[in-house]
């Protein structure tokens, strides 16, 4: 189904088919067709309820949690079928990272935090879990901060790190995309300065998908911008052609903030 | 300005001013009433050993009496002052209490040569030294006397005592014989069979030297019987008691403060790690807060982890449908119903239905005799962890329940299994709660009463549960309880007067342990909460 306003990526990294999902018996995304592309920022913009974080969850199988959710079509990770149910749904998070719009910080030490995903895959060498804590607090800006606090309790970080902390927990597995929703919701001006620069460097190993509805935000941090509108992909492009001329009369008044 | 009045009023009601009083008051009352529990226990347990001041009464009519005034009030009657005094001497006044009139008390005095006696049999002796029998004639003695002759009969008991304990392993022998001899009697086996010849032999072979052993004790028990020691009561009637029934002789009236506490502590002692005596109104508790303690560690094995898991399953494993509803709704009643239908459901199910069947498969040779199939400490614990497990499984449901959906997705999200999730986030977060719900259930089993009376309880055991022959736990052996303790001596024994401050002391006691224990649990559940909830409020 070619649509003028829906640009098509050569070699998406996730590429999703008509892909419908079911909550129960009411259709939260009507055939979303799409192609994420590597390494870039993809940003989900539309209003509230639109079907977002839905969305977002439809990646990496989060909605299975969900009792009576139903989900139709194709979607991908390089060209293997999430959806299918003999998928190895461990794997597959394993390889798509997730940041929450609030932070989630496991009741342990911040070093305990980080190697959580590298514990429950069975790493267990005191060398290797060292050498991904550094890396991945340093990845997310954070190392500076708590290098002296490794072994003291993540809740006692403050808001912005520990959303930081989540983001380095979710890197130090090394996955090939990260899901972000709406992860600048609840933090301040500054933090949400560092985290935006953050998501610029990490964009240089990872692919990255982030919800968001601080249109300044989705124009200063993302390559690609899709606006849904009641679950449906309404325009989907390079986030500059998107913000300067949109096609769809939708799109312009919902980034000029007319509706939505 | 009726307005205004109305507006005051209006904003009175709305505040929640009189609701604030309301609360107030009735955690007042609360806290009131628990403090005032506490109290009267305390005040009627903790001075029940602190030796009192021995006082002769010198009456209008019959001969004096020596004893503690224990109360004072007026006649219901006369409306006369009296006073009641403990006067002991059991065997001779046939009660140890007395009521005596104000206006019948001719004089009073506190002579400083009051003994008390404390004896084996009897209850105390209130009087004063007069001789000394030590198997040659009785003579007239001083105290210093009495005291070197005292330790040496206990020195001479020793003897005895060790006879007692070979007399006793002799005992066990021969019951494991004789249960030998009926396994094989079971299995057909014939009396000319050689196995059961030996047997025979075996039993000639104990006996005999049982009997040589009882001969050697009552040779021994003759002999040292023989001291005794002679007093006199305040009217000066003669009373004889052989040395070693003695446990304790002291002159109340002369004892300062050092030498009362020494006594109290030597009675507390005696309390923590006696035996029982005079059907329990006298001596030690320790046989009773073994089997409390031991229950109720018996019943936190079974109760924990099955409340646990089955909380477990209910919040995260099982399908949200009429079934875990209807479950929930029985688990919920189910820490409602009253303790006596669990015991009856223990009594019925665990010892005739379980303990029968085993002994069925196990021991048919010593039916009708039950060997597992009668009341034991096992069948108790296992009845009180029914009764406590409701409240583990609701405390780990609503403790898994209130952590926030993200800490799980999370973790989920990072591609752990529901089981890491579980065993690693979840169930830490969970613990302060689950902890909680386990302290309550440990409270509770403590105290419970009605359930063990009839599936274990009784009120003098022969053993503990826990000793040093193999298999060192004996699960399936009746055991004592500090509740139904009480009950027993309170209510049961035949000299209720007398053993009241018994009750108030085991009362404490019981009071106390469930105390530590719940103290220890908190302190742990405390713990767990700095450890996983830093900065969450
Ligand atoms: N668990 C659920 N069960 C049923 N319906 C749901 C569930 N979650 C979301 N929905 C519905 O699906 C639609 C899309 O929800 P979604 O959470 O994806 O919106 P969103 O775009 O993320 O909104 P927001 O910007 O407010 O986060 C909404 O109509 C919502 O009511
Ligand atoms: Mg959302």
């Amino acid at each position: 189904m070619e649509h003028p306003a829906i640009c098509t990526i050569a070699e998406p990294v996730i590429a999703m088919s008509n892909l419908r999902l079911f909550y129960g018996p009411a259709e939260a995304l009507h055939g979303i067709t799409m192609g994420v592309p590597r390494q870039r920022v993809t940003a989900l913009i539309g209003p509230s309820g639109c079907g977002k974080s839905t969305l977002l969850r439809c990646v990496n199988r989060m909605n299975d949690l969900i009792d009576g959710v139903r989900v139709v079509g194709s979607l991908s990770l390089d060209q293997t079928e999430i959806n299918d149910p003999a998928l190895d749904v461990i794997e597959l998070r394993r390889r798509i990272g997730m940041v929450f719009q609030k932070s989630n910080p496991f009741p342990k030490s911040v070093y305990e935090n980080v190697v959580y995903g590298l514990r429950i895959a069975g790493v267990n060498q005191r060398e290797v879990l060292d050498e991904a804590v550094e890396k991945s607090l340093a990845g997310a800006g954070l190392w500076n901060e708590v290098k002296d606090r490794l072994h003291e309790s993540a809740l006692g970080l403050s808001g912005g790190q520990m959303q930081r902390l989540c983001i380095a927990r979710a890197i130090a597995v090394q996955p090939e995309v990260l899901l972000m929703d709406e992860p600048c919701s609840a933090l301040d001006p500054r933090s949400t300065a560092r985290i935006e620069e953050l998501i610029v460097e990490l964009r240089r190993d990872f692919t990255i998908i982030i919800v968001t509805h601080n249109m300044q935000q989705a124009g200063r941090v993302s390559d690609f911008t899709a606006f849904l509108y009641e679950g449906n992909l309404v325009e989907y492009g390079p986030t500059r052609g998107i913000f300067t001329k949109p096609v769809c009369k939708q799109t312009e008044d919902y980034i000029t903030g007319r509706f939505g | 300005m009726k307005m205004t009045s109305q507006q005051r009023r209006g904003g009175f009601w709305r505040e929640g001013e009189p609701f604030v009083w309301v609360s107030g008051a009735a955690l007042a009352a609360v806290l009131l009433m628990a403090a005032l529990l506490v109290i009267v226990v305390m005040a009627n347990g903790v001075a029940v050993f602190w030796p009192a001041r021995q006082t002769v009464f010198e009456l209008r009519q019959g001969p004096a009496v020596m004893g503690v005034v224990q109360q004072e009030s007026r006649d219901p009657k006369t409306g006369a002052r009296r006073v009641q005094v403990k006067i002991a001497n059991r065997d001779l006044y046939g009660l140890d209490f007395r009521w005596l009139d104000a206006p019948d008390i001719r004089a009073t005095r506190q002579p400083a040569d009051a003994v008390v006696l404390e004896r084996r049999e009897y209850g105390n002796v209130h009087g004063f030294l007069r001789t000394l029998d030590l198997g040659a004639g009785a003579r007239p003695a001083t105290w210093a006397e009495f005291q070197a002759a005292l330790r040496r009969a206990r020195l001479d008991r020793q003897p005895m005592d060790r006879v007692q304990r070979d007399l006793s392993t002799l005992g066990g022998q021969m019951e494991k014989v004789r249960l030998s001899l009926a396994k094989l009697r079971y299995h057909g086996r014939r009396d000319d069979d050689p196995a059961v010849v030996a047997l025979h032999a075996r039993q000639a072979e104990i006996k005999a030297e049982f009997a040589l052993q009882v001969a050697a004790f009552d040779r021994l028990a003759i002999e040292i019987r023989r001291r005794t020691v002679g007093m006199a009561d305040a009217g000066g009637r003669e009373i004889i008691t052989p040395l070693i029934d003695v446990i304790r002789a002291n002159q109340p009236n002369r004892m300062g403060v050092p030498a009362k506490t020494w006594f109290y502590a030597g009675k507390l002692w005696e309390l923590f790690f006696g035996e029982p005596r005079e059907s329990n109104t006298e001596g030690g508790l320790f046989p009773a807060i073994v089997g409390t303690v031991m229950m109720v560690f018996i019943m936190s094995i079974f109760s924990f982890p099955l409340g646990v898991v089955t909380g477990v399953y209910l919040r995260e494993y099982a399908r949200d449908g009429w079934l875990v509803r209807l479950v929930r709704i029985a688990v919920n009643n189910l820490a409602g119903v009253p303790s006596i239908v669990y015991g009856i459901f223990g009594l019925g199910f665990f010892v005739y239905g379980v303990g029968g069947a085993l002994d069925q498969l196990f021991f048919p040779e010593r039916l009708p005799t039950p060997t597992l199939g009668t009341g034991g400490i096992l069948w108790a614990s296992l009845t009180l962890a029914l009764l406590t497990v409701p409240v583990v499984i609701v405390a780990t449901e609503e403790a898994l329940g209130a952590i926030p959906k993200g800490v799980r997705d999370g973790s989920l999200a990072l591609g752990a299994t529901k089981l890491q999730t579980l065993t690693r986030v979840l169930l830490p977060m969970a613990s302060p709660g689950i902890m909680t719900g386990f302290i309550l259930a440990m409270a509770r089993a403590a105290g419970e009463v009605a359930p063990l009376m009839i599936t274990g309880v009784v009120k003098l055991a022969p053993a503990l549960p826990l000793d040093g022959q193999y298999p060192f736990i004996h699960l399936e052996r009746k055991f004592m309880h500090l509740g139904f303790h009480i009950y027993d001596i309170g209510f049961q024994s035949p000299n209720v007067e007398a053993a009241k401050p018994m009750v108030f002391v085991t009362t404490l006691l019981l009071v106390l342990i469930v105390l530590l224990m719940s103290a220890a649990a908190i302190h742990l559940r405390n713990t767990m909460k700095r450890r996983y909830t830093l900065g969450s409020f």
